[in-house]
């Protein structure tokens, strides 16, 4: 099968990214270097193409109470031009997905949700939704997301729209470089920064512009290695590694995502009420080794020789100079300051449960 | 691209190169390998006196996505590791055939790295990879 490109895929090769295949399309891992990819998002500004991101929409009197029902957060209490961080979930409750969920009104609504899983969660979307039909709208998106500290001054330079209104996880429309876009104060890498979706034919557009306009900032194109290494700093879940079908949003520390009082209720809502009345077995930590290695997707984490637990995302911290990992491990394991081992090729190496995000600014 | 290959070192077919110095063999990365593996933030290296064999993992390279194993082109035993990688194992990314070496060999049978490959080969062998 040949990988899908985004509008923006000539423009990567230009730059000469490393490009790779990532669930099925053809999307650039790093450009000169992972490490430093971070580290200009950590001190000033990177670009990212999120094209392959998909967006289901629901629009038409009902939209909200149909797209409400669906997802574990609740949009009757966000204002228009709001979005929310939520979960899609199945019947036991684990994940289908994460996803965010824009407000443009209570007649229109806009779920994009993971590359991996977007036909999975439009089909679920399909058979769940009762009112309004969701409509695919993910081939009328590009997505360019702008982050790190100069983000919200190089992107407003380039629009009119005053920025400083819109506050962290709110959205504005209007032109950036003359490109009509949604302006959302989002990311995926714990700095501050804009998610810019626009038309795909007026993506190249848009990126150049801000290569450009970015480079007295020091601006970096930024691939998926350095956008995995940021999330994994901040433990951010991603989907396949550190959520899915099998865990629940409590067992992953995600339960502020999920309104349990909420009216009308949410797919899977009823197993998490009784999981939180009875308590989770099992919770998704942030550890440090102690011992030398990293931590990678999949490895043991044993106690006592005994395998109680699974690595699901883990790295050499850019910024914290430590290996990290993310982790299922048994509640009494959970706390502050436990250790056990992550089995590392056969040897098993210290580590500690520390308090996260593991880098915050100084 | 073939990027940068000395002349003066032996290559094994994993991308590992070999340098004789007097009765010794000096090991590491080539070029090439480190362009590959991208961000080098981890080396796991053997131990003074650790035999090591022809064609046989020695240790394990991780970069910020990947883990690689390292392959050792002769047989020998190990006398001196760089330990400097340890805290620093970018120098591999920054001079690959310098301060980033990785260990010294004393070979058990010399004759072995005849049967290395010399810079042409290897350059020949990346072009057709």
């Amino acid at each position: 099968m040949v990988a899908r490109r985004t509008p923006l895929n000539e423009a990567h090769r230009r730059l000469g990214a490393r490009m790779v295949d990532f669930v099925g399309w053809d999307m650039p891992v790093q450009y000169s270097s992972v490490i430093g990819e971070h580290e200009a998002v950590r001190t000033a500004v990177g670009l990212f193409d999120v094209s392959h991101m998909g967006e289901i929409e629901f629009s038409g009197p009902g939209a909200l109470e149909t797209a409400n029902k669906l997802i574990t957060n609740d949009l009757s209490k966000a204002a228009d031009g709001q979005a929310l961080y939520a979960g899609l979930l199945n019947d036991q409750g684990g994940f289908v997905d994460d996803v965010v969920a824009y407000r443009f009104s209570p007649e229109r609504i806009l779920i994009v949700v993971n590359a991996s899983n977007k036909d999975k969660d439009f089909a679920w979307m399909q058979a769940r939704a009762q009112g309004v039909k969701p409509v695919d709208r993910s081939d009328d998106f590009a997505q360019i997301a702008v982050q790190g500290p100069k983000a919200v001054g190089l992107v407003q330079r380039l629009t009119q729209a005053d920025l400083s209104k819109i506050g962290t996880y709110r959205f504005t429309e209007g032109q950036v470089a003359g490109v009509q876009c949604i302006i959302s104060r989002t990311g995926y890498t714990g700095e501050d920064g804009f998610e810019l979706y626009c038309a795909p034919g007026e993506a190249e557009k848009l990126w150049e512009a801000l290569l450009k306009e970015g480079q007295q900032d020091g601006v970096k194109p930024c691939g998926l290695g350095a956008r995995d290494s940021l999330r994994t700093e901040m433990k951010f879940s991603l989907y396949g590694n550190d959520i899915d079908d099998n865990h629940t949003p409590l067992e992953a520390g995600l339960g502020w995502i999920c309104k349990l009082d909420k009216q009308g209720g949410f797919i899977g809502q009823d197993v998490l009420v009784k999981q939180k009345a009875e308590g989770v077995k099992r919770k998704l930590v942030g550890f440090e080794l102690t011992g030398s290695g990293i931590p990678r997707h999949g490895y043991p984490i044993l106690k006592d020789g005994q395998r109680v637990g699974e690595v699901t995302s883990g790295t050499m911290g850019p910024m914290v100079k430590k290996p990290i990992g993310i982790g299922y491990v048994p509640t009494g394991l959970a706390a502050e300051g436990s250790t056990f081992d992550v089995e590392i090729r056969g040897r098993p190496v210290p580590a500690v449960v520390v308090k996260t995000p593991f880098w915050k600014k100084s | 691209m073939a990027g940068n290959i000395p002349q003066n070192l032996k290559y094994t077919k994993e991308h590992e190169w070999a340098r004789i110095e007097g009765n010794r063999v000096v090991v590491g990365v080539t070029s090439h390998a480190q362009e590959a593996l991208g961000d080098v933030v981890y080396v796991e290296l053997p131990k003074v006196g650790a035999s090591l064999t022809a064609g046989k993992q020695f240790g394990v390279i991780e970069s910020t996505k990947a883990v690689s194993d390292l392959f050792s082109p002769l047989t020998g035993k190990v006398v001196k590791v760089n330990d400097a990688l340890t805290d620093s194992p970018q120098t591999i990314n920054s001079d690959p055939y310098g301060a980033g070496w990785i260990v010294e060999v004393e070979p058990s049978d010399t004759k072995e790295l005849a049967g290395l490959m010399d810079a042409s080969a290897y350059e020949n062998l990346l072009k057709n990879s």
